[in-house]
């Protein structure tokens, strides 16, 4: 959806968010929020340089705070700030800023409800070549089973944009979930209505739904133009907050298709399909719901590409998991 | 200004209080030793040391307090009736369904409860980010927290002792209530956390150590403290200090209380 009359955003920008990926992207408007709210404190466990916040640390010193590597810390800190009605970003790597201090994250952001935004960078399968200390597809699961917790996976470099831009009037507790590397592809070219927790449905079409999130919204799109091709009509909806799950939606497709199909950088287990088969689950519907994502193990590693390859979550496999699913229909 | 006098009273009510509220709660069993050893120090604080009260809960310069042995809650339950923000009909309702006053604190501004605290190691944390808002907003006030030497087994207890000092905190006061008792045995028995007073110091703390069931001690401590650094107290006390049945007796770090203990510890403590 296209926003008349409002220019703040240019293509430019977009391009170059895109080019540097969403770690960077985040770095670079943190010094943009920062200007607007001087309550602003990014807290961080020795990770300014890849959070891209190198800059934002020697900028606004006073509005930059590195606990060191101690994640557990780092939250508690964080919500002894958030008390004091400071807007708190906390960020390290997606696996310690969400299962190191998970019952830090549980006591303080869940039960107290402190206003505390924490910013996982490089999860999914971005990492592979680190392996699966470092590549995360536990995060949405273990943050998802946690009350009053808000969970955002932005798509793109832009919608991180939008999704920050939010949440700097945002009076709960909320995961974003940073994936990608650099490079990271375009699925917005243009302004757009973002709003938290309603999510987008970027190609209609009515054999088929793909629900995806983060990284495989692109990948869910290009597979979609290729069926289209086939003559197979597939809807593509981006369910960038999680939580809490757009039920609408879902509701919506499961009457009109026999065949939803959830794609995530995620275990299959505890993440986006998981949400949606909730939903399904408590609401009649004649369809079945098929997640592609990580099968309930933790791979040997390798590249973003080459994971997703063998987890069906590529173009390519999407495609065929989609026909796969024709031909039995 | 309250007087030595009143303290010892303030501390005696505090200790009527925990055996009222514990004996109430019958057979749900409630921490006996960690709030009985943490008495004093709760009564110092609120009783002479720290400015809060119930009419103004919201007044930014009000002193925070955080119970990071949140088990100890009957102390702190105590302290806050002693300051009014509740009556002793509502704090009867402790442990019961859908009850105000858990076994550990939930927040809850109203009643002058700060933070939801139990799970171990999380407080000192917490503090450093009051303590942090507190500097970089420019309102001055203080955060004291309470932790428990059992607790000092948490490593994320260490991960804030290390904070602290690295961030040039000053306005925090972490007191240990050292009573040498955790769960299930002593300190030495389970995880020996000795010398406490040697690693704060080197971790960049200013470490005083003294008897931490003397409410004259403790008010001459938090009257001197010197904030150039953070503070560390190390209290030293005796775990269910008050009564015969209860004093490094570790049975009772949560049980039942009987009505002939119960009314025998009445006696004790009028005399």
């Amino acid at each position: 959806m296209k926003l008349k009359n409002k220019m703040k955003f240019n293509e430019k920008d977009i391009k170059t968010w895109s080019l540097i990926g969403q770690r960077a992207t985040f770095g670079l408007r943190a010094l943009e929020l920062v200007k607007k709210n001087n309550n602003f404190i990014i807290l961080t466990s020795d990770v300014s340089t890849s959070a891209g916040l190198d800059r934002f640390r020697k900028t606004f010193p006073s509005n930059y705070v590195d606990v060191g590597i101690a994640e557990q810390n780092l939250i508690g800190v964080a919500s002894g700030l958030a008390s004091e009605n400071f807007k708190v970003f906390t960020t390290t790597f997606a696996p310690f800023q969400t299962l190191r201090c998970c019952e830090q994250i549980k006591v303080n952001l869940g039960y107290m409800k402190k206003n505390v935004t924490m910013v996982g960078l490089a999860s999914g399968l971005a990492l592979g070549p680190l392996g699966f200390t470092h590549a995360c597809i536990e995060d949405v699961g273990v943050i998802r089973s946690i009350p009053n917790i808000t969970i955002i996976s932005p798509a793109d470099c832009f919608e991180l944009v939008k999704t920050l831009e939010a949440l700097m009037n945002y009076e709960k507790p909320c995961y974003v979930r940073l994936t990608g590397g650099s490079n990271n592809p375009r699925v917005y070219n243009s302004d757009y209505k973002f709003e938290i927790g309603k999510s987008v449905e970027l190609k209609s079409g009515n054999e088929f739904t793909l629900f995806c999130t983060g990284p495989t919204v692109y990948n869910c799109l290009e597979a979609a133009k290729i069926l289209e091709e086939k003559n197979v009509s597939v809807s593509v909806v981006n369910i960038h907050t999680i939580k809490p799950i757009d039920e609408k939606i879902i509701l919506e497709k499961i009457k009109i298709n026999k065949n939803i199909f959830t794609v995530e950088e995620h275990n299959i287990v505890g993440g986006l399909g998981s949400a949606v088969a909730e939903v399904m689950s408590s609401n009649f519907n004649n369809c079945k719901l098929i997640r592609l994502g990580i099968d309930d193990l933790y791979p040997r590693g390798g590249s973003q590409k080459y994971l997703q390859d063998l987890y069906g979550l590529s173009i390519d496999k999407i495609v065929y998991k989609v026909l796969k699913q024709k031909e039995i229909l | 200004m309250i007087s030595h006098i009143d303290l010892k009273k303030y501390a005696k009510n505090l200790r009527k209080t925990i055996l009222n509220t514990a004996y109430k709660a019958g057979s749900k069993s409630a921490h006996i030793g960690g709030a009985l050893s943490s008495a004093d120090i709760i009564s110092v604080l609120f009783g002479k040391v720290m400015n809060f009260d119930k009419e103004n809960r919201d007044y930014q310069k009000r002193d925070r307090f955080i119970l990071s042995k949140g088990h100890a809650c009957l102390a702190y339950y105590a302290g806050l009736l002693e300051k009014g923000f509740f009556s002793q009909e509502e704090l009867n309702t402790f442990e019961e369904d859908g009850s105000n006053f858990l076994g550990h604190p939930v927040m809850n501004k109203n009643l002058g409860i700060e933070f939801s605290t139990g799970s171990l190691g999380m407080g000192l944390s917490i503090g450093i980010g009051l303590a942090l808002a507190s500097k970089k907003k420019k309102i001055d006030f203080k955060t004291f927290v309470l932790l428990g030497d059992g607790e000092c087994n948490e490593g994320s207890v260490w991960e804030a002792a290390m904070c602290a000092p690295n961030l040039k905190i000053e306005n925090l006061v972490a007191i240990i209530d050292k009573n040498k008792f955790q769960q299930t045995g002593t300190n030495s028995e389970i995880m020996n956390v000795d010398p406490l007073d040697e690693k704060w110091s080197t971790f960049g703390w200013n470490v005083s150590s003294i008897n931490g069931n003397d409410v004259l001690a403790l008010a001459d401590y938090f009257d001197n403290i010197d904030y150039k650094k953070p503070n560390l107290l190390i209290a030293n006390t005796t775990k269910g200090k008050g009564f015969k049945f209860s004093e490094n007796n570790n049975a009772w770090h949560h049980g039942v209380l009987s009505k002939k203990i119960y009314e025998d510890a009445l006696d004790e403590i009028e005399k």
